[in-house]
């Protein structure tokens, strides 16, 4: 690719049309970006858009908006993963800035009217105006840049920071990316002072257009407070402070996004336009944005459009729900399923006082979002009335889909199956929450196998959005397309994986714990192992992990993968020791905050005289991964990759940045190393070579 | 206040009926949006949009009046379909952010819809029954023609119960010059002049502008625009122009596009109250209703409606022709105004006859139009303190004629 034309371009056009302000003001010249799509294809910039900009600020004064919900997205980065020359990238950081900051440099007022939607480049635009005023109507505004690996490039790294200080611009340009790229309501855009006036939808051109009259006329005054620049760069300190606890350097966005900041205090416009330039190239040329772009991609697309899942024509409706079970886990399921579905839901147990606190937990759930206004009453007592509880299976009789969430036993499993087939239809769905055991075995005595399927969610099952959906090796068409179907009106993104041990987030997960918690067996310390992979950015250490989790939870699963895989998976004699002294994490907290291994556990830990570094731990630790990914492919567990990746960013959490798994995997030599060959070729989730 | 303070009364025969007094009722304010042109500034724009942009605008303008005083809230639309239809005074108000604690329903009368919207609303406020309604009509008809949707009963025509021109408005307007050979075409086409020319003179006073509501315009093409005076008007018209145009209802006729109203987009809103909660909040007051009345005539010459219908509201407020000193006739035809004229023997450019101009040049959007001459009427009020009493009228399809009679608040005491 010679430059940064995209022959797929979607064009924004950005059309120009005077009109007469209020109170005799004189004459506007109103811009609207639209692309000519609906708003469900938001606009964006590509080099043809920002040349329809930059023709039409050849006019007067000045006002901006966008077509109906959608003020602008930002930059199409449709093209930005196949780049493989920065100097086409500086070029394109150059080309928003030079027409953006037309706009904040007029000699006469320039006005962003953010009526809906605004992200990135589209914030950037608002933020090159000299006021802003934003709809209550808009659905969220955004600098999501760091998010995806890149900074505000189009000059929000700069103007932002000086518009409200960097106190703000940092929660606006770093905290909220990181914190699963939380978006601006309204509301918080005109607290932190990014816009400057709500108006309400119903008429929110018109009274902005008021607005801007008022303003032009001077009986209305914004005022623009100089930021302080004293504590400037003690903000910026804590901020890195508290960004290498959280992150350890893993990436370099967001570090380069504050150094963007630190220095927006002393630079002037053109030098912090310039930085942006330099600090944008050099991301996009590099493999952290590449995979966080393969990220964004998969779980934007894949994770909507599953593969290899039969047509969905072929699934049932499911009109009544069973729950086996009214545990913790099973009041979730409850909870969810009469969210989701809105069909009755029946909750089973073995006496009435266990049905009763199955039921207890969702009314107690449902009161809990009535009182926080997430929910209204009428909408409650729906939901409540929907999930009923019985000590009698033959409340399943007439139910689609029944999901059993007892003890993790083979045993149990198969009989509670057993029982339940003797009272529903014959084509009801039997689904397993099973987080390691085989849904083959599960169904094996059952007279109709082909009912049954895998369906393995992650705690909290509100909160997650993964469900690993598990063909056994009888489950028919039918039966995974009705899971797929229920499994995407529960909101969840679904992956078909193979009924093979663990299925796929969980085996991941446990031979790289295997990996770390071998390493201290051999005489690694634990804070050495436990920081071993801090430089991978995940969301906590192997040993946070393990207290999330539970070292009794986690040790019964890494016996369980032993007996799968003896060679690969490690059972610890030291954890075995410390879950039979009751311990529930290795980590103590001490009065002064900071944390030591808890004594007794350090007292009866047995370890050999063979310590690993960090960095050996972490070599051991992503070579294990790699091997056990390219097993995992072998085996056909899932159908490529992506798939492998996209449960490991959405079932562990694991960051953009590795792309999941795998091109980190890549890119760090591990899979080379370990499996004899890449995953990905270079490109796909790379800087093309 | 009783009905009692002007000539004849409210309705003479109440008090003997029931021991109940009427409550006066006062016409707030008014506003609207400019009228577009049929496929021009408003194409893109919803017709609930509109009603929701002056609703917010009289509100807004009104301040002392909390929203959720409002007793009711009454919309017309001619077709009542899409955009205009789920009962708009329901819808709009719900999206205009009124509190839903306030009711809404829809009305038709075809042009009188807003007019009869504000009759009626205020008839509940006469009986006690509102204290303070909203009322508003619109027509967008860019989006809704004439007569969409429209499936007449055959019956109409084969038991002849209305003549075949009796749902085209424009053959109504000629038949009417058949009825009254003096209305020439020439008189049509010098009143529609003066149509322009007052309308022209209006806007460079300033009178017509501040009761408009400027509208964002959504285009696909063009980008947003902003539609702050009516589209309409054409100040260069001339006579010769005039006389140059085709007469598409019939060969030779006389009705032409330039002594009719156009085809038109718009909205428009209006407040009314009972006197004595418009005192309690300290709301303005700029008319009080004196009386109305609706009649009917043949439908082929529906033109001629307001000539029965204001007879009968003159007759049951204990009034004549001569103690109306304004008159706001809207003027779907020139023809049709000039019937109601010649009946009541004025002069075709009397300036007490829509002093600021009318339908021809700034637009009927049909049912919005009542409540664009009552607020044309109010200016006209404020004007002219001297002026008493004075009427909004129109023509309605299908026959009929409907006459609102106001008094001026500001009254200030006999002409000079």
């Amino acid at each position: 690719m010679s430059d940064m034309t995209n022959p797929d371009e979607v064009v924004t056009h950005a059309r120009v049309r005077l009109l007469d302000l209020p109170s005799s003001a004189g004459k506007m010249a109103l811009i609207t970006i639209d692309n000519d799509r609906d708003h469900t294809r938001p606009t964006t910039f590509g080099p043809g858009g920002m040349a329809s900009l930059d023709a039409a600020l050849d006019q007067v004064a000045i006002g901006v908006t966008g077509k109906p919900f959608i003020f602008a997205v930002g930059a199409d980065l449709s093209a930005i993963g196949s780049v493989t020359d920065r100097e086409i990238i500086s070029q394109f950081g150059q080309m928003g800035h030079n027409v953006f900051r037309r706009l904040g440099e007029m000699d006469v007022p320039t006005f962003a009217f953010v009526n809906g939607a605004a992200m990135g480049g589209g914030t950037e635009l608002a933020l090159h105006c000299d006021y802003r005023t934003m709809s209550w109507g808009a659905a969220a505004m955004s600098l999501p840049e760091v998010f995806l690996g890149l900074i505000p490039g189009w000059g929000g790294a700069w103007l932002l920071p000086n518009l409200i200080g960097p106190a703000n611009a940092l929660e606006v340009i770093i905290a909220n990316p990181m914190q699963q790229n939380k978006q601006l309501k309204p509301k918080d855009a005109l607290r932190l002072g990014v816009v400057d006036a709500l108006f309400e939808s119903a008429d929110f051109l018109e009274q902005s257009i008021r607005w801007a009259a008022d303003v032009v006329n001077a009986s209305i005054v914004v005022p623009r407070p100089e930021p302080d620049r004293e504590s400037w760069e003690t903000i910026v300190g804590i901020a890195r402070t508290m960004l290498d606890d959280r992150i350890h350097g893993a990436t370099p966005a967001p570090y380069r996004a504050l150094d963007l900041v630190s220095a927006a205090r002393t630079t002037s416009r053109d030098e912090g336009f310039t930085a942006e330039d330099e600090a944008l190239a050099d991301l996009v040329m590099g493999d952290d944005l590449r995979a966080s772009l393969y990220s964004f991609d998969l779980v934007q697309k894949r994770a909507k459009k599953p593969v290899g899942v039969p047509d969905k024509s072929l699934a049932r409706p499911v009109t009544k729900v069973g729950v086996v079970g009214a545990g913790l886990m099973a009041s979730q399921l409850a909870l969810l399923f009469a969210k989701r579905l809105q069909v009755p839901v029946v909750m089973t147990d073995l006496d009435a006082e266990r049905v009763g606190k199955g039921l207890e937990f969702v009314r107690a759930d449902l009161a809990g979002q009535v009182t926080k206004g997430r929910l209204s009453q009428d909408k409650a007592n729906r939901l409540s009335a929907l999930v009923t509880g019985s000590t009698d299976k033959a409340a399943f009789s007439d139910a689609d889909f029944v999901i059993e969430a007892v003890f993790e036993n083979l045993a149990v499993k198969k009989q509670v199956f057993a029982e339940v087939e003797a009272i529903v239809s014959d084509t009801c769905i039997l689904a397993t929450n099973t987080s390691s055991l085989s849904v083959t075995d599960m169904a094996a005595d059952l007279a109709h196998p082909e009912r049954v399927v895998g369906f393995h969610f992650f705690n909290p099952v509100a909160l997650m959005p993964l469900l690993e959906i598990a063909r056994a090796e009888q489950t028919d068409d039918a039966t995974v397309a009705t899971a797929f179907s229920v499994g995407k009106s529960l909101k969840k993104s679904c992956v078909l994986v193979k009924d093979a041990p663990a299925f796929v987030v969980n085996r991941l997960l446990t031979r790289y714990m295997g990996e770390v918690i071998k390493a201290v067996d051999e005489g690694t310390d634990i804070a050495v192992a436990d920081r071993s992979v801090d430089p991978l950015g995940l969301p906590m250490s192997p040993f946070n992990l393990m207290r999330l989790v539970g070292p009794a939870v986690a040790f019964h699963v890494s016996e369980t993968m032993h007996a799968a895989y003896p060679e690969r998976f490690h059972v610890s004699e030291n954890m075995r020791n410390i879950v039979a002294a009751g311990k529930t994490a290795i980590w103590m907290k001490q009065d002064d905050g900071t944390y030591i291994v808890d004594p007794e556990i350090a007292a009866m830990l047995v370890q050999g005289d063979s310590p690993l570094t960090e960095e050996q731990v972490r070599t051991r630790a992503a070579d294990a991964l790699a091997d056990e990914a390219r097993r995992m492919l072998d085996e056909g567990v899932v159908a490529e990759a992506q798939d492998i990746d996209l449960c490991m960013l959405l079932g562990a959490g694991w960051p953009f940045w590795l792309g999941g798994i795998t091109p980190y995997l890549d890119r760090s030599g591990a899979a080379e190393r370990a499996a004899g060959r890449r995953f990905l070729a270079p490109g796909v989730a790379s800087v093309p070579q | 206040m009783t009905a009692s303070v002007r000539p004849g009364g409210l309705l003479p025969s109440l008090g003997a009926v029931v021991a109940r007094t009427a409550a006066e009722v006062v016409y707030v304010d008014g506003v609207r949006t400019p009228f577009g042109r049929a496929g021009s500034a408003f194409a893109e724009t919803r017709a609930d949009d509109l009603v929701v942009r002056v609703f917010r605008e009289v509100l807004r303008r009104n301040p002392g009046l909390p929203p959720g005083r409002i007793d009711d809230v009454a919309v017309a639309a001619t077709t009542q379909m899409g955009d205009q239809g789920m009962t708009i005074g329901r819808s709009a108000a719900l999206l205009a952010g009124i509190p839903n604690s306030v009711p809404g329903y829809s009305v038709d009368r075809m042009c009188a819809g807003a007019m009869t919207a504000v009759t009626t609303l205020s008839s509940a406020i006469m009986a006690g029954a509102y204290d303070v309604a909203l009322a508003g009509g619109v027509e967008n008809m860019s989006r809704h023609p004439m007569g969409e949707g429209m499936d007449p009963n055959p019956r109409f025509l084969a038991e002849r119960i209305v003549d075949v021109d009796a749902l085209i408005m424009g053959n109504t307007a000629e038949n009417l010059h058949d009825r009254f050979p003096q209305l020439t075409k020439d008189r049509a086409d010098a009143f529609a002049l003066g149509s322009q020319q007052k309308t022209a003179h209006a806007y460079a006073e300033g009178w017509i502008q501040p009761d408009l509501v400027p509208v964002a315009t959504r285009s696909a093409e063009l980008g947003w625009g902003m539609l702050s005076a009516d589209e309409a008007p054409r100040p260069a018209t001339t006579l010769e122009g005039l006389g140059a145009l085709k007469t598409p209802f019939r060969a030779h006729g006389r009705v032409t596009a330039g002594n009719s109203s156009g085809l038109n987009d718009g909205a428009t809103a209006a407040l009314l109250a009972s006197e004595a909660v418009a005192n309690e909040l300290g709301l303005q007051k700029k008319m009080r209703m004196v009386g109305f009345a609706f009649a009917g005539v043949e439908p082929e010459v529906m033109g001629v409606g307001p000539v029965p219908s204001t007879e009968k509201a003159l007759a049951r407020a204990g009034m004549t022709i001569a103690d109306i000193d304004l008159f706001e006739i809207n003027e779907a035809f020139a023809v049709q105004v000039l019937a109601f004229l010649d009946h009541f023997g004025i002069d075709d450019d009397d300036s007490r006859v829509n002093p600021m101009g009318g339908a021809i040049a700034v637009g009927h959007p049909l049912a919005s139009s009542g409540i664009r001459l009552m607020t044309y009427l109010a200016r006209d009020f404020e004007r002219n303190p001297s002026a008493r009493y004075g009427i909004t009228t129109m023509c309605i399809g299908l026959g009929m004629g409907g006459t609102v009679i106001w008094e001026n608040v500001n009254y200030a005491g006999s002409k000079a």
